[in-house]
């Protein structure tokens, strides 16, 4: 195709079989969604699904709390 | 009974056998309440990711509870009298996970990166000890977002005129 811009759509990270599960302990896999400031990564950037991404969500704020991951890096 | 995920930290300057007598007095508040204490999991002394109460770093315990709501509330209640828990988190859990945790997974592979050295010897070089420092997927994931922004703009009649 013509278009120049124009990228496959990548599939859902979560989603399908041998998917990692979503759990807040998991801060190696939760460090992959979150920016270098420490901020939650949109799902239009990684391609996680809307279900997963809140799950997602849920549990970078989890990791958060328990000190395993930042709220802020300056 | 439903099953709990419960995580505490333990100030850091406990000993090991201290955090220990901690976690048994907390299991025994759940057995008194006719729970039982599936799984007790130390994550050791980690740094934490921010100060907590001026702490830099903390003992993380992790026990997997089947226990009823009553046997949860005083645990929760009996924690929050202790001074040496800086924090804690009870999640309800469909089930209750077998074997170690993500967590431990997590630092085994974290041993045989740091043998294999490499690329991420390099970002260790500016971050020392810090935890937050080490991001595993972060740089592959950056890469992912140059790519990204332009297809949105194709897809919703987006917010950067080029690609219109």
């Amino acid at each position: 195709m013509g278009r120049p811009f124009f990228r496959r759509r990548k599939s859902c990270p979560f989603s399908g079989a041998d998917a990692p599960k979503i759990d807040y302990k998991d801060v190696r896999l939760l460090q992959g969604f979150v920016s270098e400031r420490g901020k939650i990564v949109p799902s239009r950037i990684t391609a996680v699904s809307g279900k997963k991404q809140r799950e997602l969500a849920q549990a970078i704020k989890r990791a958060r709390h328990l000190g395993l991951l930042p709220f802020l890096v300056k | 009974m439903p099953f709990y995920e419960h995580v505490f930290l333990a100030r850091q300057d406990l000993a090991t056998a201290q955090v220990e007598a901690l976690t048994e007095g907390f299991s025994k508040i759940i057995t008194d309440g006719n729970g039982r204490v599936a799984k007790n999991e130390y994550w050791g002394l980690r740094s934490i990711a921010y100060r907590i109460k001026k702490n830099r770093k903390a003992h993380y315990v992790q026990l997997d509870i089947d226990a009823p709501a009553a046997a949860i509330a005083e645990l929760e209640r009996q924690i929050g009298l202790s001074e040496d828990v800086l924090r804690y988190m009870t999640v309800r859990v469909d089930e209750l996970e077998a074997g170690p945790s993500a967590m431990m997974r997590r630092s085994e592979r974290s041993e045989r990166d740091g043998a294999r050295g490499g690329d991420r010897g390099e970002r260790g070089g500016f971050g020392g000890e810090r935890e937050g420092r080490s991001f595993g997927g972060d740089r592959p994931d950056r890469g992912d977002r140059g790519d990204r922004a332009p297809r949105a703009d194709g897809d919703r009649g987006g917010f950067r005129p080029r690609a219109a």
